[in-house]
């Protein structure tokens, strides 16, 4: 008698955990329907995406003949080519995928949810982080066609990996400021760039030592440097998020 | 509004004097240094206002947080009158330092750490200004400025440490790190010169600030005015 009633509330408990979890789901699952959200949204139109790819093509065609990549020059100026691609082609990104939940009232949606706020920071974070990263996921095979070198090497996928997360971290949280302001999205790269600066030179650094053919304990110190900033700005963007989108 | 208080008028009158004293050091007391020659009389003012531009970013980017907790626009007023005099401040210590960079390593700019950082840092408030300006509601915008003073105040010294790993030729004036980069050695004339700057700097940047803590005052004064009026 007593092991079944205990059961059974346990059983009340746990249907009780079940009906609390559905009204406040997990701070993981909150965030995996954000980004499904985001991706099944952009899966539809390929909006945000073609724009992306489109521009970094054209990117990289103006830097060809503005540069003259031939052989010579092309080994020096590749990572900082394919950077400054993708750092044009993110605020691209950034910007879009914010106005939209501006424009059409979806902010105050995702605000009025009751999940935590830093849920939707992650998420709309970790959704920009995936389209950049199928961005350049396309840009890198095309720029390896083009000029010939070979960018499939898992160190510097290592590199751009944790360059694309440190800018998609501050600029999620940037351009969650900059649609609210008057100027929008000329203010994204202002704003960004400087603050960015960091990840950027980073990166640059560390895919040029790579791109040289000098060993990977030999770039540690420039990684170390984007590990130090991804986990500085995540924790940043996490604890200040909720002062800026409140209202 | 009520007039100067006693002690912003001190400090005024005491500003003009430490300043004047300042130049008479830098200028004239001051010996001349040897190898740079009269040029190297330029640092310090460099230094000093070097030093009131840091102060000012660090003391902006703790009333951002200050802010961020607490809520109150003193803070954001702080914040305010911190960051402007300090880019002020900062960008004669960049022009300052450029000039005596021409004879002394045959360029007006080079890619060093400390100038690129500053040049960064220098870029990061100006945008700040620009997010401020693109803002209607006063309490939203003391409250995206701190946040941006703060992501500001934490990337500059990063920025700082990554161009760190190319090559500086900065001379280091306190504590050279490992002979690798040109040290100064101060006579000691030369150091009551430089810290008499500092000092004469910092006297000159507290004025400033509280000038413009005043005028923030004011100004948000004038939008309420502007706000019953238009109601």
């Amino acid at each position: 008698m007593m092991a079944n009633n205990s059961e059974s509330k346990k059983k009340k408990v746990e249907s009780g955990k079940r009906k609390a979890e559905s009204l406040h789901p997990s701070f993981f699952k909150a965030t995996l329907a954000i980004i499904q959200k985001d991706l099944s949204a952009e899966f539809r139109s390929f909006e945000l995406i073609s724009a992306m790819l489109v521009f970094s093509l054209l990117v990289i065609i103006i830097f060809n003949f503005a540069l003259e990549l031939d052989i010579k020059v092309r080994q020096s100026v590749t990572s900082g080519v394919l950077w400054t691609t993708f750092a044009f082609a993110g605020t691209l990104g950034l910007n879009r995928s914010m106005s939209v939940e501006k424009d059409r009232g979806c902010m105050d949606g995702l605000l009025l949810a009751p999940v935590d706020r830093s849920v939707i920071y992650f998420g709309k974070a970790i959704s920009n982080l995936i389209f950049m990263l199928i961005v350049e996921g396309i840009v890198l095979p095309v720029y390896s066609v083009l000029y010939n070198v070979n960018l499939f090497r898992f160190d510097l996928l290592g590199v751009i990996l944790l360059g694309s997360i440190g800018y998609a971290a501050v600029g999620t949280l940037l351009s969650t400021m900059s649609a609210q302001t008057r100027t929008r999205e000329v203010l994204l790269p202002i704003l960004l760039f400087p603050v960015a600066m960091p990840v950027l030179l980073a990166s640059v650094k560390a895919s040029n030592g790579l791109l040289a053919g000098a060993d990977f304990t030999e770039v540690l110190t420039p990684i170390n440097l984007l590990i130090v900033y991804d986990v500085i700005f995540i924790a940043i963007a996490f604890m200040v998020f909720d002062f800026v989108v409140e209202e | 509004m009520q007039p100067r208080p006693l002690a912003l008028k001190i400090l005024d009158f005491a500003s003009v004097i430490v300043l004047g004293i300042a130049t008479y050091l830098a200028l004239v007391f001051a010996p001349t240094e040897a190898v740079m020659g009269q040029v190297q009389r330029v640092f310090y003012f460099h230094i000093g206002t070097a030093w009131v531009g840091l102060l000012g970013f660090i003391l902006a980017a703790a009333a951002g947080i200050a802010y961020l907790v607490t809520k109150d626009m003193r803070w954001d007023r702080f914040e305010v009158a911190a960051v402007e005099v300090s880019t002020v401040f900062f960008f004669i210590t960049i022009v300052l330092g450029s000039i005596w960079a021409r004879p002394a390593w045959n360029t007006w700019w080079t890619w060093d750490p400390r100038l690129t950082t500053a040049a960064i840092t220098e870029l990061i408030y100006i945008a700040y200004f620009m997010l401020r300006q693109g803002i209607d509601d006063p309490e939203k915008r003391a409250r995206f400025g701190a946040v941006y003073t703060l992501l500001g105040g934490v990337s500059a010294p990063i920025t700082f440490m990554v161009i760190r790993l190319f090559r500086s030729i900065h001379p280091i004036v306190i504590g050279a790190a490992n002979g690798t980069q040109e040290k100064m050695n101060m006579t000691s004339d030369m150091r009551i010169a430089f810290f008499f700057g500092l000092f004469a700097f910092t006297v000159i940047f507290i004025d400033m600030m509280w000038h413009r803590i005043r005028l923030g005052a004011l100004e948000e004064k004038v939008e309420q005015l502007k706000l019953t009026v238009s109601m």
